[in-house]
């Protein structure tokens, strides 16, 4: 079943829903990246939480012009102007107010969410309202959708990642630093009200799949997933691209393969795996890399003392430099120093004494602050250089 | 309000539910008042989110809606919560607000899927239970008017949640008396408190579990959304009356109860007043009349701007 689901051989609905939420996870990433690094990325959890009353006042306006208010684009359209308002909010609260922008975020959102709920229940008591499924916006539900809606959804997330390709380069500038943007002519407030406008056109394009409270999680995961991977913004936009897409296309196949997997967890569940394996095994950054850099550290400083120390004729007691300097054939397993040790101990020690004497020497200032105690001074200093240095070190050197 | 509204009646239906929304309500905006001025007015709402993977996990374990284990749940959600937040901030070194973000939305999704793949059909245990919570349900039966709440008898009979929020109160309130210096400090000038030997990473932890207690005992009665509305409103709206931090903290416990009282009323028997007859969601209007207060108090505040920057 779950390979069917894969393959996109679970009908019609099915398929569209899946290529939808694969086109939804690649645009969630993109823009996602940008808000990231903009240091805004939850600005979309009040967005997506003041979706809620738009979504209750759209219905509410159709059943009393006489539909039976479950047109989905009526609903989206509704859900995108309270969205705005909060947005509006949001901004308004931050810059004419004392408070600060997460105070402002956590402030409308739930506001908007709470008027949303009494929204909902007043739309409880409607008789049109009982089967209103509206609580299907919370936590998405893509079972049980008409064609019609699964179109929307597929054309949606086209359209709106056809706008990121459109829009990436400014939105990147602005993002990373808005004084240069500014000062090379991008508009910045243009942009970043594009750049909202998109992370709004993706929730309400993602409620009916991921759902409100979860669709915020499609803008960050994979944008901080895809930040450990490359330090240049335009990969972590394409990274980030990739694990939406991934998630979403996986997710919404398997929850259409199985009937207790929510579409909305299962994709963001996913997400959040591709996060950890990054957090862990990505490289550079990843946990992993910065563990095993730390030990090549490590085990460079102990060894570096381990010679100093032969070098110096002192005893060496500490348990790892002992194993380090056996494994690299620097001492026998009785602790004497083999020639390769004797050999690299004299050289550390003479490094250790040429760096002394231009530590001491105030025209070797710039050099002086490379010090850390590894470097040897050869790749510090030129040949000429080191020569002269060499006079300095008297009849003592060795 | 119709005829008998402040008598048996009154006492029996809206007086639990009314004295539990207050209680909930000052309890969280008391933390909240910290973690505003400290910028951390969102783990209010991490915290929240991550009640529901916390109380489906006690329920699988323990096999019973009993309120100590969800508690216990809960509470131990919470505090996974903030410690993961914080090694991914320091391990990934991710902003704090993403970091957030990836925390609290995956744990609530792992919430949700366990509740759909586990047999909870039997027990009341839902999400939107623990989104809006069930503040119109806590009844007391037992009262058969003012003269009840003398009454041992009946007194037994109030529903659990009322002495369990008023207990969270007290403690909160008592913290809050007794570590007012230090924590004040710690809040607007760390360096300085640091210099002075106050363990500002203790007091900043601690704050956070306090937070934790208020949203844990509230959500229960009043769902996650008011626990989120009160963390951040009344101190919101209470920053913008005053400069003074005493004057803020006493706002804001002003503007908990208005919210709380007003929000009920509303809910109870606004629609009733315009003509509806069904009551509408008590949590929700208390989430919204404290948006009302806030937006009131940011265009008519006397210090509701940045100090510095041009009137609005």
């Amino acid at each position: 079943m779950l390979f069917e689901a894969l393959t996109l051989q679970l009908g019609y609905n099915a398929t569209l829903v899946t290529i939808g939420a694969a086109l939804l996870g690649i645009t969630a990433g993109a823009v996602g990246t940008f808000l990231y690094v903009g240091k805004r990325a939850l600005v979309s959890d009040a967005i997506s939480h003041a979706t809620l009353p738009g979504i209750g006042l759209a219905f509410i306006a159709m059943v009393m012009l006489g539909g039976d208010g479950r047109s989905l684009p009526w609903l989206l359209i509704g859900s995108a102007l309270s969205a705005w308002v909060g947005l509006l909010c949001v901004s308004w609260l931050t810059h004419r107010t004392r408070l600060t922008e997460d105070a402002a975020i956590g402030a409308v959102l739930s506001v908007f969410f709470g008027a949303g709920i009494v929204l909902l229940t007043v739309i409880q008591s409607m008789r049109a309202g009982r089967q209103a499924g509206l609580e299907d916006f919370l936590l998405g539900s893509t079972a049980g959708m008409l064609w019609n809606d699964a179109v929307i959804l597929a054309v949606g997330g086209a359209i709106v990642l056809a706008l990121v390709l459109v829009l990436h380069r400014p939105m990147a500038l602005v993002a990373f630093d808005p004084d240069y943007a500014t000062a090379t002519g991008t508009n910045v407030r243009r942009t970043e009200l594009a750049m909202m406008g998109l992370a709004l056109a993706i929730t309400v394009v993602g409620l009916k799949v991921v759902g409100l409270i979860l669709i915020v999680a499609l803008l960050i995961i994979p944008a901080v997933a895809a930040r450990f991977w490359s330090d240049r913004v335009e990969r972590v936009v394409l990274i980030a691209g990739g694990i939406g897409g991934v998630s979403g296309y996986a997710g919404a196949a398997m929850s259409a393969s199985a009937p207790d997997l929510p579409t909305g967890p299962i994709i963001v569940l996913m997400a959040f795996g591709i996060f950890v394996l990054s957090l862990l095994f990505a490289p550079d950054r990843g946990v992993l890399a910065v563990f095993l850099r730390h030990r090549r550290f490590q085990a460079r400083v102990h060894v570096r003392q381990g010679l100093l120390a032969l070098a110096q004729g002192q005893p060496i007691y500490e348990r790892l430099t002992l194993r380090l300097m056996r494994r690299a054939g620097l001492i026998r397993a009785d602790g004497v120093a083999t020639e390769t040790g004797k050999a690299q101990a004299a050289r550390a020690l003479l490094d250790e004494r040429r760096w002394e004497i231009l530590r001491a020497d105030p025209r070797h200032e710039w050099a002086a602050a490379r010090y850390d105690g590894l470097t040897p001074l050869e790749r510090v200093l030129t040949p000429d250089q080191l020569v002269e240095l060499d006079r300095s070190l008297g009849p003592e050197g060795v | 309000m119709g005829g008998g509204a402040l008598g048996t009646e009154f006492v029996a239906l809206s007086l639990p539910p009314l004295l539990i929304g207050v209680c909930a309500a000052v309890a969280c905006a008391l933390p909240g008042n910290f973690l505003l001025l400290r910028r951390q007015a969102l783990i209010g709402d991490a915290i929240s989110h991550v009640v529901l993977p916390g109380i489906v996990l006690a329920f699988l374990i323990t096999g019973s809606v009993a309120a100590w284990p969800m508690m216990i749940g809960a509470g131990m959600a919470a505090l996974i919560t903030v410690v993961l937040i914080e090694v991914i901030r320091r391990v990934g070194r991710i902003e704090p607000g993403a970091a957030m973000g990836v925390v609290f939305t995956a744990m609530f999704a792992g919430g949700v899927l366990l509740l759909e793949q586990s047999d909870t059909s039997g027990v009341h245990l839902d999400v939107e239970h623990a989104l809006f919570g069930n503040l119109e349900s806590l009844i007391w039966l037992d009262a058969e008017g003012w003269a009840s709440l003398l009454d041992p008898v009946a007194l037994a009979g109030v529903p659990h949640e009322l002495p369990r929020m008023a207990i969270a109160l007290i403690v909160i309130v008592v913290l809050t008396y007794v570590f007012w210096r230090p924590l004040k400090l710690s809040t607007f000038d760390e360096g300085f408190a640091q210099t002075l030997g106050l363990p500002t990473g203790v007091i900043g932890l601690g704050l956070v579990i306090v937070s934790a207690i208020a949203a844990v005992a509230a959500f229960d009665a009043v769902g996650s959304i008011i626990v989120i509305a009160m963390f951040i409103c009344p101190p919101a709206a209470a920053r913008m009356m005053t400069n003074r931090l005493e004057m803020q903290v006493a706002w804001s416990v002003v503007f908990a109860v208005a919210s709380a009282v007003l929000g009920y009323v509303l809910a109870g028997y606004g629609p009733v007043w315009i003509g509806f007859d069904n009551a509408v969601s008590a949590a929700g209007m208390i989430a919204t009349v404290s948006g009302v207060i806030l937006a009131v108090a940011a265009v008519f505040g006397p210090c509701r701007v940045r100090e510095g920057a041009a009137a609005g």
